[in-house]
């Protein structure tokens, strides 16, 4: 389980980021944790090249971030942002569009309803997406991009508007779509909790800079 | 014609609205004073000095002459559409502003020119110009309402349109609704002014062929012929500048341009 999804080397950002050295491992979940505006958001907008270094590479399944087509690399390296965005139409409208984005056919509705289950969020496909809370349009978005089933995750923050029931609910999920699929899932997160009991792989940013890297360990 | 020419102090009796509004304006304390009085007076001499022009001109129809006049009202249509966005315009969308207004506008005008109107010989002046002058003034008051819908549309979707680029779209699938809304804007008060036609006004250049003596038969055919004229071209230059004009927000990385 040695194998690195992304390879970081000599990465410069502006004053935003800045690091030497650092790898992401494959089919495990990666957890990036760091105080806010320290760069972590940054970072992984850098993984699917959503912004580019200004010095430095990012290798990515061993071909640097320049070479990929930055739409094809995004089908692979699907990234969910901070702030759940809605686009409009139903919940159905919204989980479906992940797909026409990324030139991938739709699917029945009973898959849907079953990535709805698995996100924990109990609502009607026709249900209209502007209605829905903060912390159910984090459901959708995390569902859609489920959906699209790429080989890497990044998730800025998936469970902030969540409560601890759901969010115990929703990694768990997560955990085992990892283990079942050997994804790879990289997330930022301020919850501890979460970063003891799932991550395998920690990073933590300091003002733009990795303080520190290191396994999971069981704590109980 | 002639009975009715307008003598030079029946002109100056229409100047009595200008005198009224001043009064008015005076009186109510609205501080507005000057502004009427320079738009009346460079509404005077703009038009006095295009009526000298064109007399010249029409006497002397000449191919260049008229390619020349197409072209400065062109170049000001587009000046003024750069002038009218809300927010300042980056070269990029500049360049595609002025492709789609030429491309759209000539291709226009070529066909309604030499195929509808069948004019000869084809530069006289008498037809393509006013005609010209409807058609370039129509679409670029769309292209400007499209110019400010997707650059408002950018602005305040942005989070919308990255969220999209993360989920592997492509930018113009990133954009298509902001493509879509801006293409809606610019093609609005077009459309809306066919379905107010002849019922709640009468187009100015009907009226003058009217007031000129045209048969109201002849001069609704010429209104009828230059509103489809007017829709034909609004909506070709609109439809090339939305398709190209989306292209100048993001970089060849398929990110947003900061800027």
């Amino acid at each position: 389980m040695n194998e690195s999804t992304f390879h970081i080397h000599q990465l410069h950002y502006k004053n935003i980021l800045s690091i030497d050295d650092l790898s992401i491992p494959s089919g495990m979940i990666t957890c990036i944790i760091g105080e806010s505006g320290s760069g972590k958001t940054t970072l992984l907008k850098m993984l699917n090249h959503m912004i580019s270094p200004e010095s430095g590479d990012i290798e990515i399944e061993g071909r640097s971030v320049f070479e990929w087509n930055p739409v094809e690399l995004r089908r692979e390296v699907v990234m969910m942002a901070q702030t759940p965005v809605m686009f409009g139409g139903t919940v159905k409208d919204n989980l479906l569009i992940g797909l026409r984005f990324s030139e991938k056919p739709a699917v029945t509705d009973a898959r849907l309803k079953k990535v709805l289950k698995d996100v924990h969020l109990d609502k009607a496909l026709d249900e209209e997406s502007d209605a829905l809370s903060g912390g159910e349009k984090q459901r959708v978005s995390l569902a859609r991009i489920l959906l699209l089933d790429p080989p890497v995750l990044l998730l800025d923050e998936p469970s902030s508007a969540l409560d601890e029931e759901t969010t115990q609910f929703i990694m768990k999920k997560l955990a085992e779509f990892v283990k079942n699929n050997k994804k790879t899932l990289v997330m930022i997160t301020h919850s501890t909790a979460v970063v003891r009991a799932f991550a395998d792989h920690i990073i933590e940013i300091n003002k733009g800079q990795v303080v520190r890297e290191s396994e999971h360990i069981e704590q109980q | 014609m002639s009975s009715n020419d307008l003598t030079l102090w029946q002109l100056v009796s229409a100047y009595i609205f200008i005198l009224i509004l001043l009064i008015i304006v005076k009186v109510k304390g609205i501080q507005r004073e000057k502004e009427i009085l320079i738009s009346s007076v460079r509404m005077t001499i703009q038009l006095m000095i295009v009526g000298y022009i064109l007399a010249y001109v029409f006497g002397n129809a000449n191919p260049v002459f008229t390619l020349v006049i197409l072209a400065l009202m062109l170049i000001f249509a587009i000046y003024n559409i750069y002038q009218r966005a809300k927010i300042p315009l980056n070269k990029e969308l500049k360049k595609k502003i002025a492709l789609s207004m030429t491309v759209g506008v000539i291709a226009t005008l070529i066909y309604f020119i030499l195929v509808t109107l069948n004019v000869k010989p084809w530069y006289n002046p008498r037809y393509v110009i006013p005609i010209a002058g409807m058609i370039i003034g129509n679409t670029m008051t769309g292209v400007s309402l499209g110019v400010n819908t997707l650059l408002e549309g950018m602005h305040t979707k942005k989070q919308m349109v990255e969220s999209a680029l993360m989920l592997g779209a492509k930018p113009n699938e990133a954009s298509r609704p902001i493509i879509n809304q801006a293409f809606d804007s610019a093609m609005l008060p077009t459309i809306n002014s066919m379905v107010g036609m002849g019922i709640v006004f009468l187009p100015g250049m009907m009226t003058g062929q009217i007031i000129g003596g045209a048969s109201p038969i002849q001069a609704i055919r010429y209104q009828i012929a230059v509103m489809l004229g007017i829709v034909g071209g609004a909506s070709l230059t609109v439809l090339l500048f939305v398709q190209i004009g989306y292209k100048a927000f993001f970089n060849s990385r398929c990110q947003l341009r900061e800027k």
